[in-house]
């Protein structure tokens, strides 16, 4: 008590311009000041020294019970909250990721079978078409050949019949001038003479 | 004594009162005050938030686990920008100091409560206390390395002892604006608010006309709270700010 008054009392005695220190650890502090018509300490509060042991006892306590729950209890319990929140969103962002990456390769290959698809669909048409045109030119061929032996034997027919015709018509021309010879001429001129005299003309 | 009478008196708010006393130690009166009360009453409200605000650890956050998750993740951030990576260490330190000055910052708003912060010996204490352990942290990390702190590059060398001495005496400035930048904010804030309410308590008290005369300082007052909460938060933030600065300067003496 003494020496913390007497500390404050120099600063008051300082200010009154008192010369008498011994008495400034008793009461002068008091009285002095109840003459400024102010406080029970004196001096202005803050400035009040009687009161600084305690404040930074208590500051000194207070605020390393606060560094102590907030370093060691209640810090770690919001950071843990924070972090496992952020550790869930990059965990859930990079698993979208993989599904997308996912996604996108199921996609690439159902491109490609598409493609290949798509690729095989024109190999079969094209060996479909290829057969076609085969059989069909086969059958082409064939019916070709069948029809050109079909003239052939036709103009052979017909070359025979010709023949066989130009053969008849001398047996006709006969059997004609013989009538015609009979009704103009009647009388009978042998068969023989006529024959040799169709042909004659014919071969003029 | 004198407070009884003195009910407009803007100092009254600011005295340490003794809730029951420990006794002499030393010379030194020990006694359970005020102050202490609401030291521990902002401790364990800043607990009590962080607490309860993460014991539901619920992936999509409450409102009291929001509040709770962004006064983290502020101060995070914060010592993050400043500090990097290494200065995650003093993470809690730095929540710890920002906590503590914003919840006896906001205390002290309320009416009868005391305002921790604006006595001079507490942010004096935690300005001292931050600086020493800048002097601490910056000798530990760089050894006499520190020191270059006082040596800005490029100076012309008849300059440098000229310029060193100005860095030096600007360096042990720093407890002294840390520590009254807040004492003084706080105080001088409590005073206005508390001249302007009495002014209402003064001109009510004349009748009518006073009453009507009382309307221009019931709307400062109104408007001075608003600003003290602003003040308030502010404070604590550029309190925490200028640590985390001093703090880079003990991990990176070097400009």
């Amino acid at each position: 008590m003494a020496n913390t008054t007497e500390t404050h009392g120099e600063a008051a005695a300082a200010a009154e311009g008192a010369a008498q220190p011994a008495d400034a650890g008793h009461a002068t502090t008091a009285t002095t000041e109840a003459g400024h018509g102010a406080e029970a300490h004196g001096a202005f509060p803050p400035f009040d020294l009687t009161t600084f042991p305690s404040q930074l006892l208590w500051l000194t306590i207070a605020f390393g019970l606060l560094y102590m729950l907030m370093s060691r209890v209640a810090l770690p319990r919001v950071g843990k909250i924070i972090d496992d929140r952020n550790n869930r969103i990059s965990g859930d962002l990079a698993e979208a990721n993989r599904l997308k990456g996912e996604s996108e390769a199921a996609s690439a290959a159902y491109e490609q079978a598409l493609a290949e698809a798509r690729r095989n669909a024109a190999a079969i048409g094209q060996k479909a078409r290829d057969e076609a045109k085969a059989d069909a030119d086969a059958e082409r061929a064939r019916a070709e050949a069948e029809v050109s032996a079909k003239v052939v034997q036709s103009e052979k027919a017909i070359a025979a019949s010709k023949a066989k015709a130009m053969a008849d018509v001398g047996g006709i021309a006969v059997d004609a001038a013989e009538g015609i010879v009979k009704s103009l001429v009647g009388g009978a001129v042998s068969k023989a003479d006529i024959e040799k005299a169709v042909k004659a003309a014919l071969t003029r | 004594m004198a407070a009884a009478e003195d009910r407009v008196d803007p100092i009254h708010q600011f005295h340490i009162n003794d809730l029951f006393d420990l006794g002499t130690f030393g010379g030194m009166k020990f006694a359970f005050t005020n102050s202490a009360l609401f030291m521990f009453v902002a401790v364990g409200l800043v607990f009590a938030l962080l607490y309860f605000g993460s014991s539901s650890r619920s992936m999509v956050p409450g409102r009291l686990q929001s509040v709770a998750e962004e006064l983290y993740s502020f101060i995070r951030n914060l010592v993050h920008q400043t500090l990097g990576e290494e200065g995650m260490a003093f993470f809690p330190f730095i929540f710890s100091l920002f906590a503590f000055v914003l919840f006896t910052n906001f205390l002290g708003l309320i009416p009868y409560f005391f305002t921790v912060t604006s006595q001079l010996v507490i942010t004096g204490a935690l300005a001292v206390f931050i600086i020493l352990m800048v002097v601490v942290v910056g000798f530990a990390k760089n050894g006499v390395g520190f020191l270059s702190l006082f040596v800005p590059h490029g100076v012309p060398g008849a300059l440098l002892p000229f310029i060193s001495l100005i860095e030096i005496i600007s360096f042990l400035a720093r407890p002294v604006s840390l520590s009254l930048r807040l004492f003084g904010n706080m105080l001088a804030g409590h005073i206005v608010l508390k001249v302007f309410a009495g002014f209402i308590v003064g001109l009510a008290g004349l009748g009518i006309g006073g009453w009507i005369g009382a309307i221009g300082p019931l709307l400062m007052t109104v408007a001075i709270t608003a600003l003290e909460f602003l003040v308030a938060a502010l404070q604590a933030f550029v309190f925490a700010v200028l640590t985390c600065v001093y703090l880079k300067d003990a991990l990176h003496p070097h400009h």
